[in-house]
């Protein structure tokens, strides 16, 4: 579907996007905490298994950490500096999980050793999945998937395009735009290494339109024999979800239940591909990340490429909150998790922090109402359920009837409908209790 | 720092868009303005009457219901003052005001809280509460008062202060006909002009279309009324009245006349639509307006009635549910037909 000569989805919804602040600010070097907290678990999958000891002196880019089966990652440390321990640390959802507590050397050079590279040229496919899961690459749009399982494409499967998300489509965050424009050759390398392990034709990158200067920026640098393109997308979110991505882009749509691969098509997103052309040539693994650190509450916002394990509480000291902060995200407020406490630490999917104060908080404090059937949802849900029908089935808690006859298990949990209602009902909110109770209810 | 503070935790998403229920409804109020101002230019004191106890009947019913349920008061979301206003500029402006505050109790108690209140009532409350007046009071809601008389601001028609549970007594000077009941029974047109700028006799709000359109409008800039709804209604009512006039224009009127006559603006504009008792997909808003255009024009012309746009509405809100289960659009994923 094309719009005003723009790529789009049917749908969706427009969130002020509050990019301005932070957009244009370069990606700066985070300061190392006094103590980095590397979570063994900071991916979907398997937990990786610790190598080191506590007391054990690591140096910066060190593998720490070694996957633990195929859908598992390696960990590399963030910072030279020694092992204080290996115990358990809060995680965004509030579980505890095993964690790596690294307290760098304060007078460290902080010099990242060089590894085996994984030469483009003549590594195989099979080589190249190897040293992506080896970097310990895993989506950094959010979704935390390790890369490589996804390039590990089925004998029966095929993938003709390759897609580069570069939508950002989430308010506040401009992590991809910065990345767009800082790191063109690292994505450009990151594409050739894809391309050769998908075996597609052509890649294209996919960037909202509110990023003009990326868009350009990328076409100006595109080698003449990198069978690429950079397409410019309506700005709507959620545009940069895979599904609406492929759609907007190829105009073809994932089964119901089914893999993005059987559309032929393979989405990454465009840090991740950056992180694949920055790494794999010189054999190192993933140590920083860049995250947007923005929101009313913060006093000095910015782009910053920050150590893995960075905990919150340093991270906001050091640029600054407002008093009346009320609540922190990690991610942006679409789609980010609160955090509940200030010793959780960044990892691999965390692309930015969004802090609120207590006046940003009202908006979401509003009293319920009952539906009107103004149908606001039904126009906003990008995969085109009925969040209405099925916020009134939640309420009643008829979970089964909301999977059978109206595809809950569909939504991906986008947020469009809750953020829409004029009643305020906690659409989505629901919809992730129905789900996990009908996951539950099926697993039985 | 944020020691010693307390985070917030909630689920995402952690912005709003900042609709809100009320401050909808409060700009359907805000929308209706200019068509009530208008009302009590064109009646003068009994217009302003009729739709003060209308809209005062309706909000002190809701009131007291919320009371009687120890609920806290509803009345705050604005719903019920659209549903008192709309419901009193479908009346006669000579209306007894005794019948005029019965219908208005009856519009929220029957139509509204009955069902559960706001979101759960299928049928528009206010053609309710007309509907039931219609069949207790026939002679009195189809008599009209002519509008823009000299002294209609200096005194009241004589049947609109008739005691309670009385007839009322028309004088037949004062009586008018609306330009429906003047096509139906008497074959005689009126300029579609006069129609548009409201220079005619009717209900309090079936006047001026102009200032309907104009509130529909900003509704529709606002994105707080679906305008497939009205353009359904018109399109049905233009082509289907239409076709009728091309075959017969001596006994058919012509589409413009169709338009612009009678209830027909304010009830396509603000009644259809009215969001709980109209369908939530897009293609279904306009099967329901369509389904509404052929029924008022057929209650027109076949019916045993001048107007038919009360009734036709209160259909459509008994299928819209129906209609949203008939054209429910695919779910992503599930067509197969884009891969």
């Amino acid at each position: 579907m094309r719009l005003l000569g723009l790529r789009t989805f049917r749908h969706g919804i427009h969130p002020p996007e509050c990019k301005d602040e932070t957009a244009a600010m370069a990606v700066r070097q985070f300061p190392f905490a006094p103590q980095l907290i590397v979570p063994l678990s900071q991916h979907t999958g398997k937990p990786a298994i610790a190598e080191v000891r506590e007391g054990q002196e690591v140096a910066r880019g060190q593998r720490i950490a070694r996957p633990d089966g195929f859908v598992s990652v390696s960990m590399h440390a963030p910072a030279s500096g020694v092992v204080r321990k290996i115990a358990l640390s809060p995680g965004i959802a509030g579980r505890m999980t095993p964690s790596i507590f690294l307290e760098p050397f304060p007078g460290s050079t902080q010099e990242v050793a060089e590894g085996t590279p994984c030469p483009l040229d003549s590594a195989i496919p099979e080589e190249i999945v190897a040293a992506i899961q080896d970097a310990g690459i895993v989506g950094l749009g959010g979704a935390a998937f390790p890369t490589h399982v996804k390039l590990k494409i089925p004998e029966d499967k095929s993938v003709d395009t390759l897609i580069i998300n570069g939508a950002e489509c989430e308010p506040y965050l401009t992590t991809d735009h910065r990345v767009m424009l800082e790191q063109r050759d690292d994505i450009f390398t990151g594409i050739r290494y894809l391309l050769k392990v998908t075996g597609a034709e052509r890649a294209i990158i996919g960037v909202e339109a509110n990023k003009p200067d990326a868009v350009e920026h990328l076409r100006d640098g595109l080698p003449a024999d990198l069978p690429a393109c950079v397409e410019m997308l309506q700005v709507k979110y959620p545009q940069g979800a895979e599904k609406m991505l492929i759609t907007a882009l190829l105009r073809r749509e994932v089964p119901s239940g089914g893999l993005p691969l059987e559309t032929h098509a393979l989405c990454c997103n465009v840090a991740t591909t950056a992180e694949i052309g920055r790494l794999l040539p010189h054999g190192r693994g993933i140590q920083e990340r860049v995250i947007t650190i923005t929101g009313p509450a913060v006093r000095r916002p910015g782009n910053y490429r920050i150590p893995i394990g960075t905990p919150l509480r340093f991270l906001l000291e050091e640029v600054g909150v407002k008093p009346d902060l009320n609540r922190v995200f990690l991610g942006g407020p679409m789609m980010g998790a609160a955090a509940s406490s200030l010793e959780i630490p960044i990892t691999k999917g965390t692309s930015g922090v969004t802090a609120f104060t207590e006046n940003a908080a009202e908006r979401t404090h509003a009293e319920v109402h009952p539906c009107i059937r103004c149908a606001y949802c039904v126009d906003a849900c990008p995969i085109h359920l009925d969040p209405a029908q099925l916020g009134l089935l939640a309420l009643s808690e008829q979970y089964a009837a909301m999977a059978d006859a109206f595809n809950l298990m569909d939504c991906f949990e986008c947020g469009s409908c809750s953020f829409v209602c004029p009643s305020h009902i906690p659409l989505v909110q629901q919809f992730r209790l129905a789900k996990r109770a009908v996951r539950k209810a099926r697993s039985v | 720092m944020a020691r010693g503070k307390t985070l917030e935790i909630r689920t995402s998403p952690h912005i709003l868009s900042g609709h809100r229920v009320d401050t909808i409804m409060f700009n359907v109020v805000l929308a209706l303005l200019p068509t009530t101002a208008f009302a009590i230019y064109a009646f003068g004191l009994a217009g302003a009457l009729t739709l003060t106890v209308a809209t005062g009947s309706c909000v002190a019913t809701e009131f007291g219901f919320c009371r009687l349920s120890k609920k806290k008061s509803t009345v705050g979301d604005w719903s019920v003052t659209i549903t008192g206003l709309l419901y009193g500029l479908t009346l006669p402006p000579g209306l007894p005001l005794w019948m005029t505050a019965i219908g208005g109790f009856i519009a929220v108690a029957l139509g509204k809280t009955l069902f559960g209140g706001l979101g759960q009532n299928p049928f528009n409350p206010a053609l309710v509460g007309r509907a039931v007046l219609q069949a207790a009071f026939p002679v009195a809601l189809t008599s009209w008062i002519p509008g823009f008389t000299a002294e209609r601001f200096a005194s009241l028609p004589p049947s609109t202060l008739t005691p309670p549970l009385t007839q009322p007594v028309y004088p037949d000077v004062w009586t008018m006909a609306t330009p429906l009941s003047q096509w139906k029974f008497d074959h005689a047109l009126t300029e579609t002009g006069d129609l548009a700028l409201g220079l005619i006799g009717g209900s309090t709000g079936e006047t001026s279309s102009l200032l309907i359109l104009l509130g529909g409008l900003y509704l529709i800039a606002r994105n707080m009324m679906n305008w497939r709804i009205p353009a359904g209604i018109f399109a049905a009512v233009a082509a289907f009245s239409g076709a009728l006039h091309l075959a017969d224009p001596e006994r058919y009127a012509s589409p413009l006349f169709m338009l612009f006559s009678g209830g027909l603006m304010l009830g396509a504009m603000f009644m259809a639509t009215d969001m709980v008792g109209s369908p939530m997909t897009g293609r279904g808003c306009f099967l329901y307006g369509a389904l509404i255009g052929v029924l008022v024009v057929v209650i027109r012309v076949w019916g045993g009635m001048p107007e038919g746009v009360m009734y036709a509405i209160l259909l459509g809100n008994a299928v819209s549910t129906h209609i949203d289960r008939l054209v429910r659009p695919s779910v992503y994923g599930t067509s197969g037909g884009a891969r």
